[in-house]
């Protein structure tokens, strides 16, 4: 390996160091015997996205996305990556997380690929292997949620809040308590859970769909 | 002809506002609104992440319970009004899907018949924007108009009206809500943030990143002279209405822009008590000016 100072690249620290080149190529560097081969075929799948494949790297994707900046790897590359199999790469990246399905990359892609649905292919995989840091808010929301509407039919905005807040830090109580006393003074927030009726239809249905294979 | 009204979970809580203003003006357009009986959660984009097809059956379950009680329009097709944009595309999504996909629609179709449920694809789902304009017309609107609104409004539509399907305006620069805010008496302003995302429930997990995204629409809009941001999605108007406090420390801003439902300001102008639309719930107060346009 060459000498972390050979290339700049990449911002300065406080001693005027630059992180080397050489190290963001390592990062994503693989032998093709640790690559999953079957990864893309079975995202495009789960995504009913078999389109996938025909991503020609144009970047329109990265380029229009309001997020893109904030991603390890932005749309375009995590395509790219899912196809030549990088799952564990992919599936632990905060991509994935940070989508907010605004779906403007889904209609502005010139070749029709549903991005939005292949990123939440990739949440349910991340989900489903528990793949995600510890106190991370996004899949805890998106579980929270998924538990709440399955028992009561219904969301609870402001338990779904005190959930999260429990999952992640409790710390996030006390931030969000301002924004919680004004929501309940101005009448905007839900004190009791408010569930469905018919709650055994609904969990008859969830069953219902559920694979029976 | 009747509208069956599909609050979602939002309208009933932080969303409230938008519903007491939503069926103010029907009732005032004397457009009869009637709530679906014993609707479930839509799924909205968290449950999808977890669970596709459960997500999907999820609204099924909506659509074959609008299915019985609503009343087929002249289209033949029970007319059911979404007014939050994550369960609007939600559920169309679910449709399409549903039409589109044989393995999601013979999964859907055996939990709904286990549920003694049955959905046969005659339901039409309706913005109240798309209602408004489309079906009641500005004809009606003007004339029940008895207070011009008289503000400079940055109409903001969201993504979910128009992404990822487009039903009744253009899915790159629509232009709907502009002509309802002009045809109310106010001046639309012409500016670039109309579908950009606001992160939606990004302001409560990836907090750094959801009031960034608030803050560049709010940002703009303020640069633009705007007296207010007209939106029509309750997760829209939370982010950028009760995170300004935290946008301006995060920001060293000092944004203070009123972030109102469409529904309120078409309220305002037919001259309905603000206590009936809301108003008073709004964090930035927005008071109409009282000389008019």
């Amino acid at each position: 390996m060459s000498s972390p100072t050979a290339r700049p690249y990449g911002p300065a620290d406080k001693a005027g160091t630059r992180p080397a080149l050489v190290y963001e190529v390592q990062k994503v560097m693989k032998f093709e015997s640790e690559l999953n081969p079957h990864f893309g075929e079975e995202v495009a799948q789960k995504a009913h996205g078999e389109r996938l494949f025909a991503c020609i790297q144009c970047g329109t994707c990265s380029g229009t996305c309001p997020v893109s900046h904030y991603m390890d790897y932005a749309p375009r590359r995590i395509i790219q990556m899912v196809r030549e199999g990088f799952e564990q790469e992919v599936l632990t990246s905060s991509t994935i997380w940070l989508c907010a399905s605004c779906y403007q990359c889904t209609v502005d892609c010139p070749k029709q690929i549903k991005l939005t649905d292949i990123m939440y292919a990739l949440k349910q995989i991340a989900i489903a292997r528990h793949l995600y840091p510890k106190n991370f808010g996004v899949p805890i929301m998106a579980e929270e949620f998924f538990k709440q509407v399955a028992k009561n039919g219904r969301n609870n905005e402001g338990k779904l809040m005190i959930n999260i807040a429990r999952r992640t830090h409790l710390l996030n109580l006390f931030k969000y308590s301002r924004l919680g006393m004004k929501l309940f003074a101005t009448g905007r927030m839900a004190l009791f859970e408010e569930g469905i009726e018919n709650k055994e239809q609904l969990r008859t249905l969830l069953r219902g769909v559920e694979k029976t294979s | 002809m009747k509208y069956l009204y599909y609050p979602g979970c939002s309208l009933k809580s932080t969303g409230k506002p938008y519903e007491e203003s939503l069926k103010a003006v029907f009732s005032a357009l004397k457009v009869p609104l009637e709530e679906l009986r014993d609707w479930n959660c839509c799924g909205a984009t968290a449950y999808m992440a977890v669970n596709e097809v459960k997500s999907f059956a999820l609204s099924a379950r909506n659509l074959a319970l609008a299915e019985k009680q609503g009343e087929p329009a002249q289209n033949g097709m029970v007319q059911l009004v979404a007014p939050c944009s994550a369960c609007y595309a939600g559920i169309i999504k679910t449709q399409r899907y549903l039409a589109e996909n044989a393995d999601i629609r013979k999964r859907v179709e055996k939990g709904l018949s286990d549920a003694s449920l049955t959905y046969s694809g005659k339901v039409q789902i309706r913005h109240p924007l798309d209602v408004l304009i489309n079906d009641i017309g500005f004809e009606r609107i003007k004339e029940a108009v008895k207070s011009p609104l008289g503000a400079r409004v940055a109409c903001y539509y969201g993504c979910q009206i128009v992404r990822p399907y487009a039903a009744f305006d253009n899915q790159q620069a629509p232009a709907s809500l502009d002509a309802l805010v002009g045809a109310i008496g106010a001046t639309p302003l012409d500016w670039p943030m109309k579908t950009r995302c606001c992160g939606g429930s990004l302001v409560g997990t990836i907090r750094e990143v959801g009031l960034r995204l608030n803050y560049l629409i709010l940002r703009e809009a303020e640069k633009r002279g705007a007296d207010l941001i007209a939106t029509t999605c309750p997760l829209c108007q939370f982010g950028l209405e009760c995170f300004q406090p935290e946008v301006n420390s995060s920001f060293q801003a000092s944004v203070r822009m009123p972030v109102a439902y469409f529904t309120q300001l078409v309220g305002l102008s037919f001259a309905i008590p603000e206590k009936e639309l809301g108003m008073q719930r709004l964090f930035v107060p927005y008071k109409k000016a009282s000389i008019g346009g």
